[in-house]
This record gives structure tokens, sequence and C-alpha cells, in this order.
């Protein structure tokens, strides 16, 4: 071999010089999609919840784990469903909604046309326009279950053109990144959402009314069945919580995303020789370690809605530092022709 | 009921009572059904084809390929405050066809104008003998706002200036090719052309079966081929890329067709910089060198520090590493200067002085209004003639003589008189029409053509070309952005 190639970054296979911009894009396109999917499972399971009379909070709950009460409460007096639904699926004016984060993800998804598959494209060209005639009529709470699904089953498409079709080189490791740092996150909203709407006057700790809510938090999470048939204690809140943070079997576990994310930002690093994730990867480690650590039982003796935060402002930081390895505002310029700002990043809005 | 459809049942061996029952083209050259020459037996099939198929079907299919095209996403997009709002270019499923030997003319042609706008660029901005020699004004070169004089004494590799240029074409009624104007800075349709094919293939392959058209599909390693033969002298291995205004541009599709049909990365302005003279791209890697920039910005916008200082889009720098010899643009700056309106009329001549032959096609008969004869021709005759701005694009501007109100034509007689250096006038061409599915059936719209030509070590022209439409019932403005619409272009290989 050439030794002078061995500190070239291969290119390994594919496109050797995969732009700044793209590998940024994809990660947004991919932590899109997933969030599209992850706020269907809130907004379903936060009907059940409703429907079921077992919330106190109601569908306030989404608005305060999402932290937009101050712009929910700008536009509406009540957290009626009416309200709440409609700020989170068909609001243009609010970024979180489905229809926002959509079109967003379809602009990212415009920008990176010259690298996606043309399958990725067209089903998510047509996924957006969708999603961007969605009225009022179909949020009814008659037609909302039904649209959550489709709006699953359609994120669910996305994921499975893009595991068949999408090529595997760095871009695809970036994608990987996004959807576990965005499902990573989610997970920890969606046992929020339960933290939210406890009923402790009403119903304590493994009574009829909380296991109905935890089973409903795991179905929401396409966890119950892998549940009930690798659990065999009660559906306590520890066992559920445990399971939805700390099983490694579970796609959505915490503990899953969190090792996958690992995966991608390392070979990075062995398959392409891009050291410079080494700050996002001794991050994610330090994560991966304080979860293990610690008996599902202490975080909830901890705090466990204080676990949650935390683990959600990591997941901010971790972002950040790849942000800093990949796409640099300021990469090395000539000192005498200082480059423009990039001006060009976007910030996920909710943490 | 006229002579010629009599006459073309001869040719019909099975002409069915179907789409062209209703079809009349008295005064124009029809593509398809009103040929001076008798037409080659596979264009006489094609006809026999098309005329088996019911009015419904065809609607049936064109709705069926629109919702195609919409969700592939072959677009150009509309920005609002709110929105994105995307179209599509509007394809007619009938296609333009054109015969071995017209194509081969067409060809030969194209290829020669691109020599002679070659040529002529790289004397103007060297030794300028064609202005010294007085065949050209040196007043509507040098005074030109597209000339640019830092392109002055620059030796572009190959002396390639125009890598890819676009030639509009008429028919006249004899059915006479004739040159409507030269596109040197950055044409665009090309992506239609081969997008309209695929589309073709998939909506109308029982009319397409068993013929021999020339493919269209080479298209993006030819261009690739060309950036990489006229890379900097020295570099192994050029790194070409796409620089692109961006997803907000309304032909950013073409750029991603491009840049996917080329191999190579799609960058806007902000993923390049330029250090001690030599042009990088940021990666993941960090800054990797470019040779060759297929730019899709016009000039103005390359380079702050030398062009526009508030555009955004550029990359400040870049043309000092163009005039270093570190990059090749493709096309070159100041290419503006060939293609402009006025220098048009001079064409023939520029052909005859660089190239010692005559033109293969002609223009179409051009009087300048700023010589004194052209302005009194055109005034004397502003009823029966187009005229038309130069320095300006889009069907906007300009007047046609027969079609304008006496107060169109006397407000414009004004302008004409306080400007008359600003206009070219010439005479209405009776363009060739195709057969063209329409809301009241197929009907007869006026069609121009657009072959594509890339130059690198040699000058390749893609076979065929962006057929556009006019859409509308006897408009001659086949501009997309005033209602036209494209036809895919077969170009028969025997």
């Amino acid at each position: 071999m050439n030794p002078v190639m061995i500190d070239i970054p291969p290119g390994g296979i594919g496109m050797p010089n995969l732009l700044s911009r793209y590998a940024e894009c994809t990660i947004w396109l991919a932590r899109y999609m997933e969030r599209i999917e992850n706020l269907a499972r809130l907004i379903d399971v936060t009907e059940t919840f409703v429907r079921a009379r077992s919330t106190s909070t109601g569908w306030l709950s989404i608005v305060q784990i999402n932290a937009d009460d101050e712009r929910f409460f700008e536009r509406h007096e009540v957290a009626s469903e009416e309200n709440v639904v409609g700020f989170y699926v068909i609001d243009r004016e609010n970024p979180n909604s489905i229809v926002s984060i959509a079109h967003a993800a379809r602009e990212n998804a415009r920008s990176l046309r010259p690298l996606i598959s043309t399958e990725m494209w067209m089903h998510l060209n047509m996924f957006t326009n969708a999603v961007s005639t969605l009225g009022p009529s179909d949020i009814r709470a008659s037609n909302l279950s039904a649209l959550c699904a489709r709006l699953k089953q359609d994120c669910q498409t996305h994921h499975g053109i893009t595991e068949g079709t999408f090529y595997r080189d760095q871009a695809w490791l970036f994608y990987l990144i996004g959807r576990n740092l965005e499902r990573a996150d989610q997970i920890t909203r969606l046992i929020d959402i339960k933290y939210h709407t406890l009923l402790p006057s009403v119903a304590g700790v493994g009574s009829e009314v909380d296991i109905g809510q935890w089973a409903a938090v795991l179905r929401s999470a396409a966890a119950y069945h892998a549940f009930r048939r690798t659990v065999r204690d009660d559906m306590t809140p520890a066992h559920v919580v445990g399971f939805l943070l700390k099983n490694d079997g579970f796609p959505r576990a915490l503990s899953t995303s969190l090792r996958q994310l690992y995966w991608a930002v390392g070979h990075l690093r062995t398959d392409y020789g891009l050291k410079n994730g080494y700050a996002a990867a001794e991050r994610i480690e330090e994560l991966r370690a304080t979860l293990a650590e610690q008996t599902v039982e202490d975080i909830i003796v901890r705090g466990l809605h204080e676990f949650l935060d935390w683990v959600q402002r990591e997941l901010h930081l971790v972002q950040g530092e790849i942000a800093r390895a990949f796409w640099p505002p300021a990469m090395p310029a000539p000192p005498a022709n200082p480059a423009p700002d990039a001006g060009f990043s976007q910030e996920q809005s909710q943490s | 009921m006229s002579d010629h459809r009599g006459d073309l049942g001869q040719d019909d061996t099975q002409q069915g009572p179907g789409l062209f029952v209703s079809y009349d083209t008295p005064d124009f050259y029809c593509e398809l059904m009103n040929r001076r020459d008798p037409p080659p037996a596979s264009l006489t099939l094609i006809r026999d084809r098309l005329a088996h198929f019911g009015l419904t079907e065809l609607r049936q299919r064109a709705r069926v390929a629109e919702a195609d095209l919409y969700n592939l996403g072959i677009t150009f997009t509309v920005y609002t405050d709110r929105d994105a709002i995307d179209r599509i270019l509007p394809v007619d499923l009938i296609p333009r066809v054109l015969t071995a030997a017209e194509w081969d003319h067409v060809e030969r042609g194209v290829q020669q104008r691109v020599a002679a706008i070659n040529h002529f660029l790289w004397d103007i901005y060297h030794e300028r003998r064609i202005l010294k020699d007085g065949v050209v004004p040196a007043g509507l070169v040098l005074g030109n706002s597209n000339y640019r004089p830092e392109m002055e004494g620059l030796d572009v590799p190959g002396r390639v200036y125009v890598h890819i240029n676009g030639t509009d074409l008429v028919r006249d009624g004899a059915g006479n090719f004739l040159v409507l104007e030269d596109n040197a800075r950055t044409p665009s349709g090309v992506s239609y052309v081969i997008e309209n094919r695929h589309m073709m293939l998939r909506s109308m392959p029982d009319l397409a079966v068993g013929l021999d058209l020339m493919p269209v599909d080479e298209y993006g390693p030819r261009l690739r081929r060309a950036l990489t033969e006229t890379a900097p002298a020295g570099v192994q291995d050029a790194q070409v890329v796409l620089l692109s205004p961006g997803i907000y541009n309304s032909a950013y599709f073409e750029h991603v067709f491009l840049a996917r049909e080329m191999g190579v990365p799609l960058v806007e302005g902000r993923d390049l910089m330029v250090e001690n003279g030599r042009v990088f791209m940021r990666t993941v890697a960090g800054p990797r060198p470019v040779h060759s920039i297929y730019r899709r910005l016009n000039d103005d916008f390359l380079d702050p520090h030398v062009f526009n200082p508030d555009s955004m889009l550029g990359v400040p720098g870049l043309v000092d590493a163009y005039r270093r010899g570190n990059v090749t643009i493709a096309n070159a700056i100041g290419t503006g200067v060939a293609d402009d309106k006025a220098v048009y009329a001079y064409m023939p001549r520029i052909i005859r002085y660089y190239l010692g032959e005559e033109p293969i096609l002609s223009n179409v008969e051009t009087h300048i209004c700023a010589e004194p004869e052209g302005l009194a021709y055109t005034l004397a005759n502003l009823d029966n003639l187009v005229v038309k701005p130069v320095g300006e694009s889009g069907g906007y501007g300009l007047i046609i003589g027969p079609h304008a109100t006496k107060a169109e034509l006397e407000a414009f007689r004004a302008s004409l008189l306080a400007d008359p250096a600003n206009y070219i006038s010439q005479p209405v061409i009776d363009l060739s029409v195709c057969p063209t599915l329409c809301e009241a059936g197929v009907e007869a719209r006026h069609v121009d053509l657009r072959p594509f030509a890339v130059t690198g070590d040699s000058t390749w022209v893609l076979p065929g070309g962006l057929s556009r439409v006019a859409l509308r019932k006897g408009s001659l403005v086949v501009n997309s952005s005033q209602g036209g619409g494209s036809k895919d272009t077969w170009v028969l290989a025997s």
C-alpha cells in the first residue's frame, strides 16, 4: 500500500467526500421523520388516556412534555382536544406540528435529492403532500386514531424504503445518527407523559387505572407484547420504565438507541477515518454508562422526570458535538479572506 | 375538409377514425401530419399507431403521467411566504418526431454555431480581430452589459467558453429550421428532455415499441467528460461539482437531476471556499479540492469580491482562483456577450469569418434597430414584425405586430424611438405545429426546439432536444413561464 493512503481519509465506498451540508441535512431528515412518528404515538396514547378519563391534565400533557406551553397559550385559551390536536397536527404556525415537521423534512430531502434514492424522494414527496392537505375534519376525535396509525405507517414506510435503498456510505451513518438521537429523545418523552398524567389522589401506584395507563404507554411504543413475553413480573412502573429505558432487545428502548448511536459514530471513525466525532462518542459513552450503572428503582427514587430531562439535555449536547465536528460554522479559511458565515443551521425546537 | 388530409390518406395504410379525425392544419407546416416531403416509414407507423388511440384513452394516460411527474417531483417550485408550490411542466403525450436526415442537418448546424461562438469569445477577450476588421461593431461588444473585462487575456482550457449551449430553433412554413436565438450562458431544460423520454416510455410503450429511437441517456456522462477534459491542465482525476443557487431556485430540480446524472456533488456557494487561489468544498473530512464547476448561477452572483457584493450565493475569491487557472468554470464568465440578441444578428457573418463556411442553420431575418436602416424598416413595418428587446429573456417585453392592437403598437413605437439600440425586429414566422392534446381534442399547437450541445475536446449534441409547445391556441410564445408545455422529441435513427 502506498503509505500516503493511510493518512488520507479513505473514501470507503461511495462518495468519498460527503459535503458537510449533506451530513447535516441527512441527520435532520432522519430526525424529523422519526419525530413525526413519535408525535403520532404521543397523540395516540394521550387520546387513550383522555378517552378513559384517567387523566387530570388531559391534552395539556403533550404541551407540557414538549415544553410548548408558552407558544400554545399564546394561541389558545384552553387545552381542549380540538386545540391541542390542531396545534400539533395541522397548525402551520407551530414549528412542532406534524405539518411543519413534514415540511421541514421535505426541504431537507430536497437538499439531499442528489444523494437519496428516487424511491425515498417519491415517497417523502407524496407523504408530505398528503400531510399538507390535512384539515380540521381529519383530526376529529372519530378519525384521530386512524390518522395516527396512518402517520406511523408512512414514517415506517419511509424507514423501510431508506433501509432498502439508501446507499451505504457516510451518509447512511449520519442517517442512523439522526434517527437514533431522535428515537432516544422521544422515548423519554413518551415515558414522561405518563408521569404528567399520574393521578395520585384518585388512583395509586399499582391500581387498575395505573396499570391500564402503563399498558397504554407500552402499546404506544409498540412494546406491549414484547414486554409481556419477556418480563414475567407484574406491570409495575419500575418494570415498564426499566423495559423502555434499559431493555437491549427492544428497538425503541433508550439503551438500544444509544448503543446504535455509538456504533454509527464509531464507524464514521473506523470506516471513513473521521476522527472528529471523538467528543460526541465520548459523551454518548458517558450517557450509556450513567444509564447502565443505576437500577430503574434508583432512577425512580431520585426522580424519573428529572432523569428524563437530564437525558434530553445530554442528547442535545451530543447533537452539538456532532455539529461542531462535521459542519463547523468556521472551517479553516484563508485569514485574509474570511468565508462568510455558513448561515445554515437548524435548531431542534424542542428541548 | 382540406386537401392535405386527403393526401395523407394515401400514406396511411390503415388510417382509423380515431385521434386525428378533426385535426386540421391548413396554414402551417405540421411536423407529423402535413410535411412537404414523403415521410419515412417509421413516421407513418407512429402516425397510424396514434390514430388508433381513443381520445378518452389518451386523456386517461395523460392524467396518470401528470400525477407521476408530480409524485416524482419533476417540478419547478414556486415559493410563497408560507408554502412551496411544486408545478410540473405539462408534457404532451404526442411526441415530436425528427427524421434521421433532419437531425443530421440540425446536429451539424449546432456544432458549427458552437464552434463559431467559442472562436468569437476567445477573440473578443484576446486579439479582437473581428472588431478591428469591422465585421462586428466594437461598441456592440465592448459596450455590452454582458461583456466582462475580467476575462480579458485569460486563457481558458481548450479555448472552450461555452461548454453547454442551447440553440433555439423554429421551423417556418416550408419546414426550414431557423435559429431564433442562442443560449450560451446557463441554458436550462435538458432535464425535461430526459425525464420526458422516461415518462413517454412508461406511458406510451405501445407507441414506441420496435422503433429505433436515438437514446438521450448519455447526457450526464458526456457532460462530466467534457468538464473533466476542460479541467485545469495537469489535474488528474478532476473533482467536478455542480454549483446551484439552492432549493429556492425554480430550476433546482434540474440541478439535482444533472448532479445525479453526472455523479458529482451538488454544491451551493456556502459549500465552497477559496484558499490561496484554490477552490475547496467543505466536507465532513474537512476541505477537499474542486477543479471544475458547472455553475447554474449567473455571472453577477458568482463572486461578491468581483461582481454583486451583496450576493450570498457565490464564492468569495472564485474569480481570482479562476484567473489563476486553478479552476474551470462552465460556462465561462462573460459568454453572455455571444448570445445577446444584438450580436445574434451578426452570427452568420461571425460563422463565415472564423470558419470560412456558410451557416448550415440560417438565422431568422433580423433588423437591427441600432442601425438607421434597420430602425426605419422596423418603424415602417411595425404591424408585420416581431420586435424584441435585446438583453432580455423570458418572452416579456416583446411585441408581435399582427397580434397587437393599434394602441399597443403606438405605445410600443414610442418606447422603440426612445431607445432604438435596445431592439431588433424579425418577420413573424409561421411556426410549425404538432398535434397536441387540448381541452377540445387533438389540435395543432406551435412548437420550437432547443437542442443541447456539450463541448469538451469536441462538440456532442444530445439527439433531439427540448420541444416546447405553446399550449394556448394560436400562441407563438412557448416559454414555460408563459403557459408553455413540452413534448418528447424522438429522433429516428433510420
